[in-house]
């Protein structure tokens, strides 16, 4: 009898359970949560949540209309803001400082603001933007937001730059082309999947961010596209409606989270689609 | 007018032939490399010829790559990586011009893996061209089948130009590379091992590529194969750890080395 090959048959086999036990637990809870926001989702779902706006209390009727607009409006001007900087960020380091002390402080300090409390950014956005304007605004939530975003993308970016082969760079140097030129043509396209891939991530993360936007765009009980002023929004209308004592608002509440979800997962399906299909090429 | 030239040593006489030498194209004079502190070529002095094919044979590690790389003056691009000496293109010392953009439109380079960009293979042409050439949609069309037509490849690449040239096999990628830089019009034009990734077929068809290049082009092409290089090349030169050890037609080079060193390598004595 082999002893050390018994004891590998043994720990194969252990290490394997604990595997499968560990993924189950994993699963179930994915599982048991998405089958609950199904299910009062579902349950909330109405057609005037498209078409009306938030109905004061008391009433029995149901509307979403403003906190949509108002979401998308701030996830816009996220982007708007976000992806800007984050790549142009991202570019440098993997482009220009490489593993110089400057770059790899900024790599450190972008990998701090990656965990940051999103409640702590918010109460940034507060004391830069809301302190000053002596109001809430959506451009607040949105800077709120987009300082959220910006480590994933600066990270992604970085990342998938470093990814492309010098072997590429060196070809199109020696062609003659400029530094911008190799940047923006050959090296961005080499990596757009995955950069494009870190900027949905960046997305999907602060989709459902609420506590920053709780000081910053605040709630809007009305419909607004004014950027000055305070906005609706899902994640925020999601919290307060959860904790009402109204029915209608409750089941609001579920079928808000369920979009949001839905959301996600699309954002999530359409990176992977991205990714896929600029693999294949072209 | 003497054809080449040994660091160090008078130069040696070729056996007369008939061919008419061709005025210098690319002089390198006392030309010193270093990656940081180390010491890549050492003192080099060669003469390459206008519209001929010399190619540089050595063990790796040897200072050729490199020699290339300084020649397009790639090194720019990392820190630490230094030239000192000169390097003449038609009598002016590329080493220490400003405008290297312009240098490496004329002094153009094909790796040894091939690169084709992550765009379509008519994209991969036109990238090069507009660099330098504001062209209509038309003239681009003509200047990009002329490339491929050049390069043997339009034949097989004609029906799907706006493809991705990731998906040609690795001959056809290396010719559109090569395509790629003679669409430029490069005076002179820098193989490190092409064919070393190929297979028998590709090579040979590479190797004809650079017998037609240089109608109008000066070309050096660095090669670990003795057989690429008495094939395709009318000079050669032998180099061993950064030293140019000789450099002669390559029909001496390969019958009567002049160099015992030189004799060895040829004949697989050592390396």
């Amino acid at each position: 009898m082999n002893w050390v090959l018994a004891r590998r048959r043994v720990v194969n086999a252990v290490s394997k359970i604990l595997m499968g036990v560990a993924t189950a637990v994993g699963v179930f809870f994915l599982l048991w949560i998405m089958w609950t926001t199904l299910r009062f989702g579902i349950a909330g779902m109405h057609w005037d949540l498209f078409i009306k706006d938030t109905p004061p209390p008391g009433t029995d009727s149901f509307g979403l209309r403003n906190a949509f607009a108002g979401s998308l409006i701030l996830l816009g001007l996220s982007l708007l803001i976000g992806v800007p900087v984050g790549l142009m960020a991202g570019t440098w380091l993997a482009e220009y400082g490489f593993h110089s002390r400057t770059a790899n402080t900024v790599r450190f300090i972008n990998d701090i603001m990656l965990s940051a409390p999103s409640i702590e950014i918010g109460l940034f956005a507060y004391a830069i933007m809301v302190d000053p304007m002596k109001h809430f605004s959506a451009l607040a939530g949105s800077v709120a937001l987009a300082i959220l975003m910006i480590p994933i993308i600066v990270r992604t970016t970085d990342e998938m730059l470093s990814l492309v082969g010098n072997d590429m760079r060196e070809a199109a140097i020696a062609l003659g082309a400029p530094n911008s030129v190799v940047i923006t043509r050959v090296t961005w396209r080499a990596a757009r999947a995955g950069i494009l891939t870190g900027i949905l991530i960046g997305l999907a993360r602060i989709t459902g961010e609420t506590a920053p936007l709780l000081f910053t765009a605040l709630n809007n009980q009305y419909f607004t596209t004014n950027v000055l002023h305070p906005i609706a929004n899902i994640p925020v209308v999601i919290f307060q409606f959860a904790l009402s004592p109204y029915t209608n608002w409750q089941q609001m509440a579920w079928a808000a989270a369920f979009i949001t979800v839905l959301f996600v997962l699309v954002l999530s399906i359409l990176a992977r689609w991205l990714v896929d299909r600029v693999q294949v090429q072209k | 007018m003497l054809n080449v030239s040994i660091s160090g040593k008078p130069p040696t006489t070729t056996q007369s032939n008939s061919e008419i030498k061709m005025p210098v194209k690319l002089a390198v004079r006392n030309l010193n490399f270093y990656y940081g502190k180390f010491h890549a070529i050492k003192d080099i002095n060669v003469e390459i010829h206008e519209r001929s094919v010399t190619a540089f044979i050595g063990p790796s590690g040897c200072g050729k790559s490199t020699l290339l790389r300084v020649f397009n003056l790639i090194y720019h691009m990392y820190p630490g990586q230094r030239a000192e000496g000169e390097v003449l293109l038609d009598g002016e010392n590329i080493l220490a011009a400003s405008d290297y953009l312009r240098l490496r439109s004329k002094i153009g380079m094909v790796f040894q893996k091939p690169t084709p960009f992550p765009m379509s293979i008519y994209e991969n042409i036109a990238f090069g061209i507009r660099l330098y050439e504001n062209l209509s949609r038309s003239e681009m069309d003509y200047r990009v089948r002329h490339a491929l037509v050049g390069a043997g490849l339009w034949n097989e690449v004609n029906n799907k130009l706006n493809q991705s040239a990731l998906g040609l096999s690795g001959g056809q990628q290396q010719r559109l590379c090569i395509a790629r830089a003679l669409a430029i019009k490069p005076e002179i034009l820098l193989l490190d091992e092409p064919c070393s990734a190929l297979d028998p077929i590709s090579t040979a068809k590479i190797e004809e590529l650079m017998y037609l290049s240089k109608e109008n082009c000066t070309l050096i092409v660095v090669t670990h194969n003795m057989q690429q290089a008495a094939r395709a090349s009318e000079f050669t030169a032998f180099m061993l750890d950064g030293e140019l050890i000789e450099i002669s037609e390559t029909t001496q080079m390969f019958t009567k080395p002049s160099d015992k060193r030189t004799e060895d390598y040829i004949t697989g004595r050592f390396g």
